[in-house]
């Protein structure tokens, strides 16, 4: 049926029906004042989404989260901003963010103007999480002996922290994830940690831990270029 | 039988400016030399992201023109409405999406510790706001029009008025900083941040639009910044 020419949907490639979507800008060097308000010497409100992540009554391995950003030059990013989202200690995203819980899935962090320049989270360590997840968060499969069901969910992700990386210079914020280097046997058999074909880059993904006082903390620096490039993904 | 996925239109990287963007100096250090690696399926680690609906905020928080008031004292500049719409490539509205915007005061100057432009602070102006979108969609914030500033890049580099712009949208996948740019600034044209952007159809959706329908008469002039996030798909296959 031929219709008004506004009208007729195939006419058009269909990439034009499609709003585009807004275009990304660097988060500059104050990004502080908006995000970060403490790193940025304000005061804060009543409620910041910050860095403590985990609460001494959330369940699982209390742990501290640590590293530095370092430049092309070698240099530490110091005016860096970063946002975590991770599971809980039972692999499940808790989504509803909450200042009231013992933990919340999403954190955000910034490196310092001062001393080493680290930015740091306290949280707990993350279970493992099955790959299709989602699917049954939205209710969707009903048919769980479907070949394509069962063979998503046999993929487990080792532990991990997806990590945004913001700053001045930084025009699209860059997207990595965290591992745990005492997880050696599911980080093998990571879907996603193997999807990166360099054995030797993956390793820019495995934070090292320390102990301290009791305390686990794991480390990764993260690099923006150069040697030990950490490795960025596209999702 | 049917089966569903959650996924996202993919970003357009050639659209959004790259890392690499020797004009922006600071870009030359801060960008990867590697690729990014793909993920043709994410995962719920990617898919999902945090619901800020239970975060307390406080009444003046989306209010600059009082959140930071020293008595009864309000901020210097031209009072403005900052308001819009978030949806996604769909067109579908995205509602309970947390808004958060920074910005310089009227003589182009942060709240910050490490600015030190000439310019002075305003003891009655932070220059931080943040809201939740409604059920439609709609956000806004009152505030004064930031000026522009000079910043070391060129010879002699000032920025546009801008007012920095963040949203979470349904997942991390969403995700966006961006920054709003003033209808008709001359300056939008020579700046080097604006110009890490290849195509001049993208720098458009950075602009906010005076809307004088939107204005309130003898008060404050409107500017409407609509953003647009990542359209979420649902995919159905037929299983048998």
């Amino acid at each position: 049926m031929m219709g008004n020419d506004n009208m007729q949907p195939n006419t058009q490639p269909c990439d034009t029906l499609l709003l585009r979507e807004t275009a990304s800008q660097t988060a500059g060097p104050y990004v502080h004042i908006g995000l970060a308000l403490a790193a940025a010497g304000n005061p804060t409100r009543d409620e910041e989404i910050w860095n403590e992540m985990a609460k001494d009554d959330a369940e699982g391995e209390h742990i501290e989260v640590v590293g530095t950003v370092i430049d092309g030059n070698g240099d530490l990013v110091r005016d860096a901003f970063i946002e975590a989202w991770q599971a809980d200690s039972q692999g499940i995203y808790q989504r509803e963010f909450d200042l009231e819980k013992p933990f919340n899935s999403f954190g955000r962090t910034a490196t310092t103007f001062e001393h080493g320049s680290e930015w740091t989270l306290k949280t707990i360590k993350p279970g493992p999480v099955a790959v299709d997840a989602i699917d049954q968060e939205h209710g969707a499969i009903d048919d769980k002996d479907s070949y394509l069901a069962s063979e998503r969910s046999a993929k487990v992700m080792a532990p991990h922290i997806s990590l945004s990386i913001f700053a001045r210079g930084i025009n699209i914020h860059l997207q990595t994830r965290l591992y745990f280097e005492d997880e050696t046997e599911a980080n093998a058999q990571c879907p996603v940690l193997s999807r990166i074909e360099s054995q030797a880059r993956r390793q820019t993904l495995i934070a090292k831990r320390e102990e301290t006082d009791g305390r686990a903390r794991y480390r990764l620096n993260i690099r923006l270029q150069g040697d030990d490039e950490t490795v960025f993904f596209d999702f | 039988m049917k089966d569903s996925t959650r996924r996202f239109v993919e970003r357009d990287r050639n659209w959004h400016p790259p890392p690499y963007a020797p004009g922006y100096k600071t870009s030359v250090a801060r960008s990867p030399r590697q690729t990014l690696v793909s993920m043709q399926h994410p995962t719920i680690s990617e898919l999902t992201g945090p619901d800020f609906r239970e975060l307390r905020m406080g009444v003046h928080d989306n209010d600059l023109l009082m959140n930071f008031t020293q008595g009864s004292g309000l901020p210097v500049g031209e009072r403005m409405i900052l308001f819009g719409r978030v949806v996604d490539q769909f067109g579908k509205p995205v509602p309970h999406s947390l808004v958060e915007m920074w910005q310089a005061n009227a003589g182009g100057r942060y709240r910050h510790r490490n600015d030190n432009y000439l310019a002075p602070l305003d003891p009655n102006f932070g220059g931080v706001g943040r809201c939740l979108t409604d059920e439609q969609g709609w956000y806004s914030f009152r505030t004064i029009k930031p000026g522009p500033y000079p910043w070391s890049n060129d010879v002699n580099s000032w920025r546009p008025s801008h007012i920095h712009v963040s949203v979470m949208g349904p997942a991390i996948s969403t995700r966006l900083i961006t920054q709003m740019y003033f209808e008709g600034d001359p300056l939008i044209p020579k700046c080097p941040i604006v110009h890490t952007l290849n195509d001049p159809d993208a720098v458009e959706t950075m602009i906010g639009r005076l809307d004088m329908a939107h204005s309130n008469p003898m008060d404050s002039l409107a500017y409407r910044f609509d953003l647009v996030v990542r359209g979420e798909l649902q995919t159905y296959f037929e299983n048998q």
